[in-house]
């Protein structure tokens, strides 16, 4: 690390509202494979959720899950009011949305992902302007405004005109969370989003999403770095084969976690 | 009988052969505009989640991809006539030029698309995009730049299949020179001017593809090339203490 975060944990505890995401009894397989089993978890407004686990946990495939970028097998997902990718139909059934309902459901959930994902045949302000002027039709002269805003806000505000290729992995990533909190989402997933970085890029991006965290914004993310967790979470969630085997606040999961597994995990992260 | 300079000159700026040569154009062009829309059109039937659909395109491009587009066109001109199916020279000429050209097209589309990284369909569909803003906003103008180089190479090719056209007797450069030919039986002067011709053309579409090809790289800036996350990628590491 050339640097130390400048991170303090928050004196005071935040104060959470009512429940956003609330995931019941969520099954999922891949080719008969059962990634995800009977996984339920709710997140209030405001919440910090840090989901760990090593990989093959199901971690990834949760998030990607409440964002309907997977299908469920099994049990229901409810956000921002919404039930996620399904109706209720006649005797209770679900049906599953129309390509336009899912993608209207979506505008409330941010994504970040572990590639970045950003447009490469788009400048970083179109990246951030094509969500509020193509999908909700927000006029240009707004959208452009709030790109600015959000550009300064993720410490890139040069960089408007400047395209994906031209940036570092940590820049990206940046622009990626302004793409994301340009359609003003109500909660942030966050896949991984530093794992795919250089060490001495993770902490631009860490530094980020703790000012979103202290903002008040609604955020689920899967990291690998405790040091975020201890920093930002309100909760830290651990999944181990498709299931949550630990959730607790920072402070019980780092110091007397109930789960063999988190101790067996800790024990594998903290010995470096 | 001794090569005739004289007669070389005469046959290349015949006006019957400047004829030939407009209606190789013509019939290249048209050809492609409905053998590439077919090919779109078959390329999102392959990648439909209806089974039915996808088994039709694959269907059609094993069938029109498996048999000679010189028996294609013959069927289509002599053979349909049986069946009560009248198809005029060109009206056959450009349907089988297009139906061929559409099988092909069709593999090069689902190539383009499929060669966009994954990652840009989750990040278009996370931001709230239908499937149609998604195609339109990000893939398609992504798929467009690995398109258009197989995209030249197959009008290139187009351009001289249509000489093909000449059995079924479409007026075409090639069925011109022939023609030509039989009269003073000047036959390597006059076919030579016709290949004269071909070159001439795919060499001026050479041109005007490497002037496509970099018109459709510019939305990608400076750097030319898309950002490749992998260029990025290292191993995930289990989170230092130190943050």
């Amino acid at each position: 690390m050339t640097e130390m975060p400048r991170i303090i944990p928050s004196a005071e505890p935040r104060q959470l509202g009512e429940p956003i995401v609330e995931i019941k009894n969520l099954a999922k397989a891949f080719h008969g494979v059962e990634v995800l089993k009977d996984i339920s978890m709710t997140v209030r407004q405001g919440e910090v959720i840090v989901i760990a686990g090593r990989s093959g946990s199901g971690k990834s495939t949760l998030l990607r899950c409440i964002d309907h970028l997977e299908t469920i097998d099994k049990g229901s997902i409810t956000a921002c009011g919404h039930l996620i990718g399904y109706r209720k139909g006649a005797d209770s059934k679900l049906v599953p949305l129309t390509d336009k309902q899912i993608a209207i459901q979506r505008r409330d959930l941010g994504m970040v992902f572990q590639s970045f994902n950003l447009f490469p045949h788009l400048s970083v302000q179109d990246n951030i302007t094509v969500g509020p002027i193509r999908i909700m039709g927000i006029d240009r002269v707004t959208a452009v405004r709030d790109a600015q805003e959000l550009l300064a806000r993720v410490g890139l505000p040069e960089k408007g005109n400047a395209y994906p290729s031209q940036l570092s992995g940590g820049q990206q990533q940046r622009v990626a969370i302004a793409r994301a909190l340009a359609m003003k989402p109500k909660v942030m997933l966050f896949d991984e989003p530093t794992s795919a970085l250089d060490p001495e890029m993770i902490s631009e991006v860490l530094d980020v999403m703790v000012d979103l965290s202290r903002q008040g914004m609604t955020m689920i993310v899967v990291t690998h770095e405790m040091g975020f967790a201890r920093a930002a979470a309100d909760r830290v969630v651990l999944m181990h084969a498709g299931k949550i085997v630990e959730d607790a606040d920072p402070e019980t999961f780092f110091n007397s976690p109930k789960s063999e597994h988190t101790q067996l995990f800790l024990s594998k992260i903290l010995q470096h | 009988m001794q090569w005739s300079w004289e007669y070389f000159f005469q046959y290349l700026f015949s006006g019957y052969m400047v004829a030939g040569v407009w209606t190789t154009v013509w019939l290249a062009v048209v050809s492609m505009i409905i053998g590439v829309t077919l090919g779109v059109v078959l390329a999102f039937m392959k990648m439909s989640k209806q089974r039915p659909v996808r088994v039709f395109a694959n269907t059609y491009i094993w069938l029109w991809r498996g048999t000679p587009l010189l028996v294609q066109m013959v069927i289509i001109y002599t053979g349909l006539p049986q069946l009560g199916i009248r198809l005029g020279v060109i009206e056959s000429a450009i349907l089988a030029l297009s139906l061929h050209e559409g099988a092909y097209f069709a593999e090069i589309v689902r190539s383009g698309i499929s060669s966009v990284h994954k990652g840009q369909e989750d990040a278009s569909s996370a931001l709230g995009m239908t499937w149609a803003q998604r195609m339109r906003i990000v893939i398609v103008p992504q798929a467009i730049r690995v398109i258009i180089p197989p995209l030249g190479n197959q009008f290139n090719l187009m351009l001289k299949t249509t000489s093909l056209a000449s059995v079924i007797s479409m007026e075409e450069l090639l069925r011109h020179a022939q023609q030509l030919a039989q009269i003073e039986f000047r036959v390597l002067e006059v076919y030579l001017v016709a290949a004269c011709w071909y070159i001439l053309l795919t060499t001026i579409w050479g041109q005007i593809q490497i002037r496509l090809e970099n018109h459709y790289d510019k939305p990608f800036g400076p750097a030319g090339k898309p950002a490749d996350p992998k260029d990025n990628v290292v191993v995930s590491v289990a989170a230092p203490v130190t943050y």
